[in-house]
């Protein structure tokens, strides 16, 4: 007899009660990335939006062929451009109240600069001057982040403080695709909804991290989906089209506000440009694919809803292109001016009271310019 | 199998070389970082070896520096030979926790019973006007934590060799890739003998009496170019190349300042709390009645990494050393 069988027939427990914590369902993303232009929503879209949105997509595109054209002339050290993503920089922007902040990817300058940062104070950081060139709080938009996803834990901080202070402020942080592989977009997701914090993170997903494409990057249905598993709604939209990614940001951001907590946003783009100007696009993407994309353009669909519905004539798209051209052409002109560099900044941000460490290297520093310039200027000794 | 021809022209040329030749001597050896597939690398390092080793033995990971050391450790544990590639310096913080708390100690808490042997490579340093995050020298950190080999090559012959060698490591190696140095063919060594000194050994790569400058990696060249100009001085500079700093070579380094008597140590990195003080005070440890002027440092300041525009004020350059050659002899004379 086996011990089993002198107990009697084993019957396990009844396993406690167990409830999932909410409902997913409502949490989950559509299947299909949400449009509008093009549909018949588009017709409920409030035109001033769209020509707000056009002439921000235009000037979008417009800084993004100049910024290339100072790479070429030697006057940005390297320059990532978003074109074909410009439709989620701007609507970024566009979607923040005032009182509201922008933690931007290396990527967005576009974002920064409607967000209304002047275009060179963006560009400092590409230019190789100064690290990072405007007072983030000036229009509340955090330094551009190169180490990837790193800024999303501080857009929910930031965000919680503000909560905690009982001020209505939402944070808006941007990532690309291949950063959501990243330990910290994780961490910032869960962090955001066990506080709920009024944060929005959006995920432009533009196909590739450098040279890998998204099959390599996730295994997930959609990034959208990533949310879910944190408890918070996932959101799929048609990155090029400037109207959607508007509406559902901006429902993103009145949900944050309301006190609902964050969303993930994922915005189906593409990166028609190479990764930066020192990458060679052809060696992992055909340009087929590039192709189609570009026929997807978020300026043109814009360009096209508008005209369609008479919204958008010839003398106003001109309008928009002459602002456009001016924007280029100052900024065009500041860039081509030398930035007026002081080797002695380097000492004096490094702490409020620099270390006498640093005092001494100073003084150094000083002894050796002062001798360069005594050498330019022919000084005899 | 192809061979390839010609030799390795370039240290970025013999590193890819190196993996190449390893990974077809030993079917363990597996390449992973990101762009390290179709890319061949931000820097073209492991161009051609996913074409002809297979994306399962040089394989695009998700973007996850420390997923790629972690996942490198499981796969070590199972009798596998990673070689990871953290895309820029200051890219593998994320993977710090992984290399402090499992890749370095893994031996010692199993009593020598599980080694890792891991290859973490790291384009490191400044000089090639890299944004911000790009140009870091992340040395000292790694020096710090027992269980690393630390190594560095400034020359062809050593890119290749010490890679095979840090491979072939039943040990963790974080492999210091100068990255101004990629394209730079170093004509004083341009046999590119494979069978070079071990991890470990430091080697004089230009002999002198009147002080040794101590470096390594993207800095030899400087002290090269400096020794040279010294001459005009009448001074005679011998020059040690470190290429490793753990372990640390104190037998060369020391035998060097005995015969010099003055010591001037120079790296890019920051000086305070930099390998320069370590490497100094093991030097007035061992050799004090050989000196005749304190050791001194040339070294970066001690800043987070400058912008590029203003890159060149911070990196020691041949002036720096040479002044601080001249301090050794106004010591000694004083
Ligand atoms: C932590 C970290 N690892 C690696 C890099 C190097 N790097 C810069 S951009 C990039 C690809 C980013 O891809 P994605 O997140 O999709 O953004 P995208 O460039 O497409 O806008 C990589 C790997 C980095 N900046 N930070």
């Amino acid at each position: 007899m086996t011990v089993m069988e002198q107990r009697g027939a084993y019957r396990p427990s009844p396993p406690p009660a167990w409830q999932p914590r909410m409902d997913p369902a409502p949490l989950l993303p559509d299947a299909e990335p949400y449009r509008v232009l093009g549909t018949d929503t588009a017709a409920k879209a409030d035109p001033d939006l769209l020509r707000r949105l056009y002439a921000q997509l235009v000037r979008g595109r417009r800084y993004n062929t100049q910024a290339t054209a100072l790479t070429k002339q030697g006057r940005l050290a390297v320059y990532p451009s978003s074109t074909g993503q410009e439709a989620c920089e701007v609507a970024a922007a566009l979607a923040l109240e005032e009182r509201d902040w922008l933690f931007p990817s290396y990527r967005d300058t576009l974002a920064v600069v409607a967000r209304g940062v002047d275009p060179v104070e963006t560009l400092t950081l590409l230019r190789g001057d100064w690290h990072n060139g405007y007072d983030p709080h000036t229009h509340r938009v955090a330094p551009l982040s190169t180490p990837l996803a790193t800024q999303l834990p501080h857009a929910v901080g930031l965000a919680h403080a503000a909560r905690l202070k009982g001020d209505d402020v939402v944070a808006l942080a941007m990532v690309g695709d291949g950063g959501t592989s990243e330990g910290d977009f994780h961490e910032a997701l869960n962090f955001a909804a066990v506080w709920q914090a009024p944060v929005v993170f959006l995920v432009q997903n533009n196909g590739f991290a450098i040279s890998v494409p998204l099959a390599k990057q996730t295994a997930a249905p959609s990034l959208a989906h990533k949310a879910v598993g944190y408890g918070m709604p996932g959101r799929l939209v048609d990155g090029n089209d400037a109207a959607a990614v508007h509406e559902v940001l901006s429902d993103a951001v009145r949900h944050a506000r309301a006190g609902g907590g964050p969303t993930l946003v994922e915005a189906v783009t593409y990166r028609v440009e190479a990764h930066t100007n020192a990458d060679d696009a052809t060696r992992y993407r055909e340009d087929d694919e590039v192709e189609t994309w570009r026929r997807h353009d978020p300026v043109q669909l814009l360009e096209r809803e508008l005209t369609a519905r008479g919204l958008l004539d010839e003398a106003a798209i001109d309008a928009v292109r002459q602002d456009a051209e001016a924007m280029a052409a100052d900024l065009r002109e500041r860039m081509n001016q030398d930035p007026r560099l002081d080797p002695m900044d380097l000492f004096d941000h490094v702490y409020a009271e620099p270390t006498s460490q640093l005092r001494e290297q100073r003084a150094l520093l000083r002894t050796e310019l002062a001798a360069e310039q005594d050498e330019q200027e022919g000084d005899p000794r | 199998m192809t061979t390839v021809a010609v030799k390795p022209a370039t240290m970025a040329q013999a590193l890819t070389r190196a993996m190449r030749d390893a990974m077809a001597a030993d079917p363990a050896v597996h390449v992973m970082g990101e762009d390290v597939g179709t890319l061949g690398g931000v820097f073209r390092v492991t161009d051609g070896l996913a074409a002809e080793f297979g994306e399962d033995r040089c394989t695009d990971t998700p973007l996850a520096e420390a997923g790629i050391l972690g996942a490198a450790v499981g796969m070590a544990m199972y009798g596998l030979r990673p070689v990871v590639e953290m895309q820029f310096d200051a890219f593998a913080y994320p993977a710090f926790e992984q290399l402090v708390s499992h890749v370095s100690r893994m031996r010692n808490r199993t009593r020598g019973r599980m080694p890792l042997p891991i290859t973490v490579r790291v384009p490191y340093g400044g000089g090639i006007g890299g944004v911000e995050h790009h140009s870091d020298s992340s040395e000292a950190y790694y020096m710090a934590t027992p269980g690393l080999h630390v190594v560095t090559p400034a020359t062809v012959a050593d890119a290749y060799g010490l890679l095979r060698q840090a491979i072939a490591s039943d040990d963790p190696v974080v492999f210091l890739e100068p990255k101004r140095l990629y394209w730079s063919k170093d004509a004083w060594n341009a046999d590119h003998p494979t069978d070079v000194e071990p991890i470990g050994r430091a080697v004089v790569r230009r002999p002198g009496s009147s002080a040794t400058l101590i470096t390594y990696g993207p800095s030899l060249p400087v002290c090269m170019e400096a020794a040279e100009a010294a001459r005009a001085e009448g001074w005679d500079l011998e020059v040690v190349d470190l290429r490793s700093l753990v372990p640390f070579d104190d037998e060369t380094v020391c035998a060097s300042v005995r015969r010099t008597g003055r010591a001037v140590v120079v790296h890019e990195s920051t000086g305070f709390g930099g390998p320069g003080g370590e490497i100094a005070a093991r030097i007035t440890e061992r050799c004090f009645h050989h000196l005749e002027a304190p050791v001194l440092r040339v070294a970066g300041f001690d800043l987070p990494y400058p912008p590029p525009m203003l890159e060149r004020h911070h990196l020691p350059g041949v002036d720096r050393v040479l002044d601080a050659v001249a301090r050794l002899q106004w010591e000694a004379e004083n």
